[in-house]
């Protein structure tokens, strides 16, 4: 006993300051949202305990199904936008390309780039003006002769979060590719060359040897996006700011915030947490599971 | 898991190809870099915007013009006397007290969670303790959760406890949620060590902290490069903490932004794209130099299997 202390003692202390502020601030903090998410609104300390009311309210409420459904509609064009590019975009250059460190470098470096700056071109590029005052977007497919397809982007109700995933996309795809690049490096030349040795066609080579090469590559990649088209909170903030048209959950929860009602703000957040967690929890435990089998 | 510092370079294999091939290889490839090229306009496409209307003096913005370049040098003035530069001059007077705020945020935010995230790393790839795998997951937890869920507590918590909307208190609030992933980072990163290295060490009698101080930290320049530009770009990105937890006034840049952009008409368009320029640029330097360790911060980023 004493020498098992003397071997993993050292360890522990050195990764205890970790463990006690991870605890607290997340594990802790999660567990008092969720204690604010079940009182009274409006008050910071000794509210009265509702139990799931705030849920029920909330789920119950046009406001914030709408955000919900806000949420769902760009988080579907997200991700199909960054898988769909991304992928393209790694596949072109994995066939070999002249200066393709050039075009990677420029495909990435949305990323780079905070939502907050972005949106100020962005806002500007989705604004919805429309004939002679037509500016961004509208003005450029006016100019070449596309202005029939001129739209209220973001304003337009309900599919307006389609145009709001644009500017993600943008920032994004660069994010997919280099994942998906990384995938096609990753599979043995030799797999190609015995397939092609076998005469498959290109589609039969893709088929039955890159695309399951590829899987865990694009599941990482779907769970990375979904979970950051859940959270989308700054993009939103900078081109619209908090208005009701292109409102997500995480928005909402900040205009509940500031009205002071912590234990509907509380809720939504708990809300937006088990949203994530059904991506997260059994991705987590599946790449922990992978990673033990791939130990022994 | 490991971490990939860049993407390798595979050697093109395509020396054999029959000569019927040929001709169709050859029109698949022009449309292939036409295609290419014409992703590159569209994802430059932004930052031409911006550096058009930040160049434009107020007498030359209009919806007609908006997609020109300016009509004039950005040192000449319009009629109405002002220059293309002025958006520069009023963004950067407006941002540049921000931005070295920013700087004081990011910087020590960066090199603080680096080392404790090494420290981390260390021990849970090499003096496993008991639960070790499940202590991991459980930190790596807290790199996925959307912060709102934590947000309302922290907002109490820095109440209660008379915490000031300023630098200091994002500061730690970034610090410690920046602990999940370089503690990931480092782990994946010294898995790749050589246990001889390790087992030479042992035998010769080191201890935890002097194989870790000796051994170890030398090795992992890679590492805190790569943690450091990840938690530089996502502190000085961030604007989810600034606004929950930091006075506008007291703020970040993202915060002044925000505020410099929105309710901006038209005409003054040009300062916010300018001011926008001007609050992108450390993380843009930063990219382009590091470029191949961003991408390896951004592939360890994922848990890549």
């Amino acid at each position: 006993m004493r020498k098992g202390i003397r071997n993993w003692g050292p360890p522990l202390l050195l990764i205890s300051p970790t463990i006690v502020l991870v605890g607290i601030f997340v594990y802790v903090l999660i567990g008092v949202n969720i204690s604010t998410a079940m009182t009274k609104d409006s008050a910071l300390t000794a509210s009265e305990f509702v139990g799931l009311q705030n849920f029920t309210d909330l789920l119950t409420e046009p406001r914030f199904l709408h955000s919900l459904a806000n949420l769902g509609i760009f988080t579907v064009f997200f991700m199909v936008g960054t898988m769909l590019f991304g992928f393209i975009w790694a596949w072109m250059l994995d066939k070999g390309v002249t200066a393709e460190g050039a075009f990677r470098s420029i495909y990435l470096f949305p990323m780079a780039v905070s939502f907050v700056a972005s949106g100020v071109v962005w806002r500007w590029l989705l604004s919805s003006a429309q004939g002679d005052r037509a500016s961004g977007l509208n003005r450029l497919l006016q100019s070449i002769g596309l202005g029939s397809l001129q739209n209220d982007w973001y304003n337009a109700p309900y599919w307006g979060m389609a145009a709001m995933a644009m500017p993600a996309i943008w920032q994004l795809a660069g994010y997919v590719m280099a994942l998906f690049l990384s995938g096609f490096r990753g599979i043995p030349e030799e797999l190609r060359e015995a397939a092609r040795m076998d005469g498959a066609s290109e589609w039969k080579l893709y088929r039955h040897v890159i695309f399951p090469q590829l899987s865990p590559v694009a599941l990482s990649a779907l769970v990375i996006v979904a979970h950051m088209s859940l959270k989308v909170f700054d993009l939103i903030m900078a081109v619209t700011g908090s208005v009701y048209i292109t409102e997500v959950p995480a928005t909402y929860m900040w205009v509940a915030l500031t009205g002071a009602e912590y234990g509907k703000a509380s809720a939504i957040a708990t809300i937006l947490l088990l949203l994530v967690c059904i991506f997260i929890v059994p991705y987590l435990i599946y790449t922990a599971r992978a990673e033990r089998k791939a130990r022994r | 898991m490991t971490v990939a510092t860049g993407i390798e370079r595979r050697t093109n294999l395509a020396g054999n190809i029959p000569t019927a091939h040929k001709g169709r290889a050859r029109a698949g490839r022009t449309v292939k870099y036409v295609l290419l090229l014409l992703f590159v306009v569209i994802v430059l496409m932004p930052v031409y915007v911006l550096l058009v209307t930040s160049l434009k003096g107020p007498s030359d913005v209009s919806a007609v013009t908006s997609w020109r370049l300016p009509s004039r040098w950005p040192w000449q003035a319009g009629p109405d006397g002002a220059t293309g530069f002025d958006n520069w001059t009023i963004a950067w007077q407006t941002l540049a007290a921000p931005i070295g705020r920013t700087f004081l945020l990011a910087i020590p935010a960066a090199i603080i969670s680096a080392m404790l995230g090494s420290m981390n790393g260390f021990v849970l790839s090499r003096w496993k303790f008991p639960y070790a795998n499940i202590v991991f997951t459980l930190i790596l937890f807290g790199m996925f959760i959307p912060y709102q869920a934590i947000m309302v507590p922290l907002v109490q918590m820095k109440t209660s406890l008379g915490m000031p909307s300023s630098i200091a208190t994002l500061l730690i609030v970034h610090i410690i949620y920046g602990l999940p992933i370089c503690t990931l980072i480092f782990r994946n990163y010294y898995e790749g060590v050589p246990n001889e290295l390790m087992e030479a060490s042992r035998v010769d009698g080191a201890g935890m902290l002097s194989s870790y101080w000796r051994i170890i930290l030398p090795l992992s320049l890679p590492g805190f490069v790569v943690t450091i530009i990840w938690q530089f770009t996502s502190a000085w990105n961030d604007y989810l903490f600034a606004l929950f937890l930091s006075d506008a006034n007291q703020g970040p840049v993202s915060l002044s932004l925000v505020n410099l952009s929105q309710g901006a008409q038209l005409s003054n368009y040009g300062a916010s794209m300018a001011g926008a320029l001007i609050a992108s640029l450390p993380t843009l330097v930063v990219y382009i130099i590091l470029g191949k360790y961003f991408i390896g911060g951004l592939m360890s980023g994922s848990v890549k299997s």
